[in-house]
């Protein structure tokens, strides 16, 4: 049995002359606080990494700038999915008594700590140093070449992952904090500037400065808590050159791993926090897992399935495509959001049914998965 | 290295494919290790492709991620799959589809040799 008492979140976007450590600490003094927590209270820390502050030893850099005296403190790295591993790992370290309150933070100014070129380098070494790089390939080719074998294969077109990005903006609307707040309609999105076909830059998730942190606890410290109920992972390639499929990546084993632990069956999750780097990731997630039959996610979107008064309400904070992607702190947004939502603070977006939460994130080029299961309390 | 010395290898600036089997369970793959990652077995067998295959996935690369590559913008890239049992990724002719049967050649991308396919004319 775990707990996730409290959660901080920057807004993403633009935050100039705002560094790594600062956004980290910004998240991480709102999460505490959300978990009637101080600094001496915290006696695990786990931390992501930053492209922008490449470090060997960024928790022990943190334990350091923030004034922290952990007894368990590490980084771990897994692209998009290493904030919620670090949950799955905080989870076990609370529930085997290895530490008592763990703090989960990441941030990174990932916007304006560097030149767009250079996030756009960094970001494809994910890719095969040897084999892929030299060629002149992108993280958005990457899921590109996924895309055009999955449209292949299922009839996604692309006004169906248009749908997607048009929701993520509908949901982000409505949050301050978003990155992207004005409406966007599928022409717009099927007429915006080509990155890597089939995908245009409103199928991509844009790059922002942002941090975001949590307390999870093995007692409950303050009202506003959900608890960890199951956890799971799946790891099956890194590059896309050697993923097994391009349809059937490791998300359903994760999810259901997640589930079998959780004691839950997947009809009875009540709201969705899924990875949404691009609309073709989106839609891959939500039919790999099975939250909408193949080739008909964007369907359901169009439909209002996924809307936040719909009867699935998904990333109602506007996901990473429009609230926006500061790295490791991207996917934990989604937790933020779904915790709020749990904990009836969602305010203008608030679900009418939150009790029962699925979130997954990918790392990589859908190489790397990971699957929550909260209970609300 | 003898053994392997003939075998063309682009990433290592010869025009050819290389690739990997395993003798004991007969495994093939593309990315170059000292032992098979299926059965574990050493010391694989190094093998010249023949450069034929059918395209599994493609796009066309508009934004390219340097300065350096930006002159060769728009780039269509490709996962093949060889003939000979796996997968790679190459550079391709822009009107290649998906299931089309192509045929590799060498080009010069940035200073550095790259596969780029076209189309087999059936």
């Amino acid at each position: 049995m775990s707990y996730i008492s409290g959660v901080g979140l920057t807004p993403f976007g633009k935050l100039p002359g705002r560094t790594t450590l600062d956004l980290m600490s910004a998240a991480a003094e709102s999460a505490l606080a959300d978990a009637h927590l101080e600094r001496k209270d915290v006696d695990g820390l786990l931390c992501g990494y930053s492209t922008t502050f490449p470090h060997l030893m960024l928790s022990t850099v943190f334990v350091e700038h923030f004034g922290l005296r952990p007894t368990y403190a590490h980084s771990i790295q897994v692209g998009g999915a290493t904030g919620f591993a670090m949950v799955m790992l905080a989870h076990h370290l609370v529930e085997s008594g290895a530490a008592r309150n763990v703090l989960v933070v990441a941030g990174e100014n990932r916007l304006t700590g560097q030149t767009r070129d250079a996030a756009v380098q960094t970001l494809a070494q994910v890719g095969h140093p040897v084999y892929e790089v030299p060629l002149g390939a992108t993280i958005p080719a990457y899921y590109a070449l996924v895309a055009s074998r999955y449209m292949h294969e299922h009839g996604t077109s692309e006004p169906d992952l248009a749908e997607l990005a048009v929701l993520m903006r509908r949901h982000a609307i409505m949050h301050p904090g978003a990155q992207f707040r004005e409406a966007i309609s599928a022409q717009d999105v099927l007429a915006s500037k080509p990155i890597a076909s089939p995908l245009k830059l409103l199928d991509c998730c844009p790059v922002s400065d942002g941090g975001a942190a949590f307390v999870v606890t093995r007692d409950p410290t303050s009202d506003s808590r959900v608890r960890i109920i199951g956890t799971g992972q799946a790891h099956t390639h890194q590059h896309v050159s050697a993923a097994p499929s391009l349809t059937e990546f490791g998300a359903k084993a994760s999810v259901e791993r997640a589930c079998s632990a959780a004691g839950i069956a997947l009809d009875n999750v009540r709201y969705a926090a899924i990875y949404d780097s691009f609309t073709i990731t989106l839609t891959i997630l939500l039919e790999e897992i099975g939250l909408a039959p193949r080739g008909q996610a964007g369907r359901r979107a169009r439909e209002g399935y996924f809307n936040f008064d719909g009867p699935l309400p998904l990333n109602t904070h506007g996901g990473l495509l429009s609230y926006g992607h500061c790295g490791c702190g991207g996917a934990m947004a989604h937790l933020v959001e779904t915790h709020h939502q749990m904990t009836g603070r969602a305010g203008p977006r608030q679900v009418k049914d939150a009790s029962l939460a699925l979130l997954h994130g990918d790392g990589g080029v859908l190489s790397s998965h990971v699957s929550l299961v909260l209970e609300a309390e | 290295m003898s053994a392997t010395s003939q075998i063309l290898d682009w990433t290592a600036g010869a025009q050819g494919i290389a690739y990997q089997c395993c003798s004991a369970c007969k495994a093939v793959w593309y990315f170059r290790r000292n032992f098979c990652p299926h059965c574990g077995s050493a010391p694989p067998e190094e093998k010249q492709a023949s450069g034929l295959g059918i395209v599994h996935a493609a796009t066309q690369v508009a934004r390219a991620p340097s300065e350096e590559l930006r002159p060769y913008a728009p780039y269509v890239i490709l996962l093949v799959d060889a003939d000979e049992g796996f997968r790679l990724m190459a550079h391709g002719d822009s009107a290649l589809k998906i299931g089309d049967r192509v045929r590799a050649r060498f080009i010069t991308l940035a200073g550095k040799l790259i596969p780029h396919f076209e189309k087999v004319q059936t």
